[in-house]
């Protein structure tokens, strides 16, 4: 047994902290996540070239890593950056053909993912999108990026059953609108659309996706973790700073428990992805994230008092942000049903 | 033991609902029901048609135009208009100045704004807090030091709810550096259009302008601005604090609210979700059993005793439930309850619906009611004040 990150990973893990440090303040986020496009073109091409897209992807893939730890390491350096860019598209694009997959990892490609429809935010099998002789029809709720996409990772049910199609971005109809968390989004429609179907079994990209957005959560969870610390050491009232208050001391510690077992239960996703257990896993972390992040936000929230219910404080947007990646691809609820089955 | 309603009071209940049926718009109900913004004309109008009827100040004695109910009728009255998605009184003049002047002001001070706070000539605001001074109110800095036949004040408010659209600004200010903190507070009514004053919007997180930042400087206020007398303000602050406390709970929003939230998740993946029907359960029950205690608790001031420690109880309890309901709501829109688009909390909105019924403002409300355990006393200020006054630890 060995918790200690690979000098690869740590590597990894440097660079991307130090671009999101330098270049991704979080004045800059606020700009581009309120921007007309709601995203940012430019720093996509340097996250590209920086190797952050091709880190999602093992080597026969055309990157250089694609390991659950890289994929978590990833995502939660973006989560605690609140970063919008469109790095959930191009984590589904695995299940791309290899020149379009190597197209992506060079930032030159952007796929969104298209899962979730109206009423069903992660089912599998009661996807209502279908395919029928080559063409694609249905509706997707809450893309992300849909807007900045060309093409759209969609799954949907043909003959065989639930499987991910490829679509191009101009036989998509797009509702486009701001997201609350920052961003933009659309509802995404397709009309007898022309559909590549892909090999990659729609379970093993949704896995990846929920230890994506499970380590995203645990991210920002330490992040509005330690601004809430931060906060209560600095603030005073009744003559003493806030932390002295053995109340709020409990509740941080109450936190803290919580976001050490996010963060193992991501570490176990992360371990067994890719495995015999990889949908377990992915379930049990998306399930404790999704919980503790609504708990985490809420905290986060209350302990600050009024200041954290504003927009220029930064932890407003991190709380926002947190919630949401509990209401996407299924939520603790959604998750704890399908566990003991899996 | 009885917890029927007496057929007075069923009577009382059925004259209001048929009130409700003829006064309140289908337009303004149908914008509460559906969190749209409500603006100042849509506020005023609301309380003009209360205080034409003489419901508007429920709680104040008759001579003053209330209507002379006990707290039931208050009760009932509060909850049928929740239910009825009515707008909610702006409470700063009418349950806050209001009783202060009641119990506090001299006669002239009655005289002149009692009547402009219910024709509505008069918009208050609620000048307390501080940037430094938030839970730990005493600690209030603003300053007002008497010059003849005034007093000039200096220093700065902030979280002033509506402060953008109010005439006037009741204040705590500092007279005083003498003795405790407490001793050296003033209760200062303030014209908002005073030179000196500038006030500054505080967006919230959901990018809605709600509350300001209200600035002094060298603003001058007449001497007979005062209420009560100098130093006093501390008193007058803690009997606002404890004084009609009993529709705390929310139990009529939150009644209202579990209803949309029934009817809403229907149309959702949660329809036939056991583990959400059981949260739902769940914030069902602990709804009904907070209808009884707030009752015993209204039954208790009704008998004489004022409520005091149970109205933080009534705090506590009723504004979780409330949250948990919004909490349950957000739940049930699942990733539809990402997209915003703020045009389409106005009226008249054209764009496009995404989602089911609720999803545009399933988020908004979510965490703009995060606010109820923060202010009117955080929750955990209302849990030291039970822990002491009730448990005495
Ligand atoms: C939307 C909104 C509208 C408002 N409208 C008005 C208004 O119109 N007029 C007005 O005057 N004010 C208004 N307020 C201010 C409100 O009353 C304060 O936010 C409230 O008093 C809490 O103060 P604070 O925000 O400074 O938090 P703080 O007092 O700094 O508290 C931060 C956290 O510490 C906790 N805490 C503090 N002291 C203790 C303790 N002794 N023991 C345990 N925990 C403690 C608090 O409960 C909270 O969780 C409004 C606030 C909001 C958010």
């Amino acid at each position: 047994m060995d918790f200690t990150p690979t000098d690869d990973r740590r590597m990894l893990a440097d660079t991307l902290n130090r671009f999101l440090t330098d270049r991704y303040d979080h004045d800059t986020r606020m700009k581009i996540a309120g921007s007309e496009i709601g995203w940012s073109a430019e720093l996509w091409a340097e996250m590209a070239e920086l190797g952050l897209i091709g880190a999602l992807f093992a080597e026969d893939e055309g990157g250089f890593g694609g390991h659950g730890f890289d994929i978590a390491l990833i995502f939660e350096g973006l989560g605690r950056a609140l970063v919008v860019e469109p790095f959930h598209g191009a984590l589904a694009a695995r299940a791309l053909p290899a020149d379009q997959r190597e197209e992506v990892i060079a930032g030159a490609l952007i796929p969104a993912f298209a899962h979730s429809e109206p009423g069903t935010s992660f089912a599998q099998d009661r996807l209502r999108t279908t395919v029928t002789d080559g063409k694609l029809s249905g509706t997707k709720v809450a893309v992300a990026q849909a807007e900045a996409a060309h093409i759209f990772i969609v799954s949907a049910q043909d003959s065989d059953g639930p499987a991910l199609f490829m679509v191009n971005a101009e036989h998509a109809n797009l509702t486009a609108y701001p997201l609350f968390d920052g961003g933009r989004g659309a509802d995404v429609t397709f009309d007898d659309a022309p559909a590549t179907r892909l090999s990659a079994p729609l379970d093993t990209v949704l896995n990846r996706a929920l230890l994506a957005l499970s380590a995203e959560a645990l991210g920002i969870m330490e992040r509005c973790k330690d601004t809430t610390v931060d906060y209560l050491k600095t603030r005073r009232q009744f003559g003493i700073p806030l932390s002295k208050f053995q109340a709020l001391q409990h509740r941080a510690v109450d936190m803290v428990t919580e976001i050490e077992q996010t963060r193992s239960a991501v570490i176990n996703a992360a371990h067994h992805l890719g495995g015999p257990g990889a949908s377990k896993y992915a379930a049990a972390a998306k399930y404790t994230a999704a919980a503790t992040g609504r708990m985490i936000s809420e905290e986060a929230i209350q302990l600050h008092g009024g200041i954290a219910m504003t927009w220029e404080y930064d932890l407003a947007h991190a709380a926002k942000r947190l919630t949401m990646t509990a209401q996407i691809m299924g939520d603790e609820d959604v998750h704890l049903r399908r566990f003991p089955a899996l | 033991m009885n917890l029927n309603f007496t057929p007075e009071q069923e009577a009382f209940r059925a004259e209001v609902q048929e009130w409700l049926a003829d006064n309140l718009s289908a337009r303004l109900a149908d914008k509460v029901r559906t969190s749209k913004h409500l603006t100042k004309q849509d506020m005023e109008e609301w309380h003009a048609k209360l205080n034409a009827k003489g419901w508007l100040a429920n709680h104040w004695p008759v001579e003053h135009g209330g209507p002379g109910w006990d707290p039931v009728q208050r009760f009932i009255f509060e909850h049928e208009c929740a239910l009825a998605h009515a707008p909610r009184v702006v409470p700063f003049g009418v349950n806050m100045l209001g009783p202060v002047l009641l119990k506090y002001g001299t006669d002239e001070q009655k005289a002149h704004y009692l009547p402009r706070i219910l024709d509505g000539t008069d918009w208050w605001c609620q000048g307390y807090s501080e940037p430094g001074a938030g839970s730990d109110l005493a600690s209030l800095k603003t300053a007002a030091v008497r010059e003849g036949d005034h007093y000039v004040v200096n220093g700065q408010k902030t979280w002033t709810t509506l402060g953008q659209h109010a005439d006037w600004i009741f204040c705590l200010v500092r007279t005083s550096k003498e003795g405790k903190p407490q001793e050296g507070i003033s209760f200062l009514l303030i014209d908002m259009n005073t030179a000196g004053i500038e006030v500054r919007p505080i967006y919230l997180l959901d990018g809605d302008h709600e509350v300001n930042e209200v600035w002094f400087t060298d603003v001058k206020v007449p001497a007979e601005n005062l209420v009560g007398t100098e130093n006093m303000g501390w008193t007058i602050a803690k009997y606002l604090l404890t004084y009609e406390r009993t529709g705390i709970a929310g139990v009529g929003f939150s009644t209202a609210a579990l209803a949309e939230l029934k009817r809403v998740v229907a149309q959702t993946e949660k329809a036939d979700d056991p583990l959400f029907a059981a949260r739902v359960a769940k914030v069902d029950i602990a709804l009904e059993n907070m209808k009884t205690t707030n009752l015993r608790v209204l039954a208790a001031a009704a008998g004489g005793g004022a409520p005091g420690a149970e109205s933080s109880i009534l705090k506590v309890k009723g504004t979780e439930i409330r949250q948990e309901i919004n909490a349950l709501f957000l739940r049930a829109m699942g990733p539809q309850a990402q997209p915003f688009i703020s045009e389409a909390l106005e009226d008249g909105f054209n764009g496009p619906e995404t989602g089911p019924d609720g999803a545009a403002y399933a988020a908004k409300d979510y965490f703009n009611n995060r606010k109820l355990s923060i202010f009117g006393g955080s929750n955990e200020i209302q849990k030291n004040i039970v822990s002491k006054a009730m448990l005495g630890m």
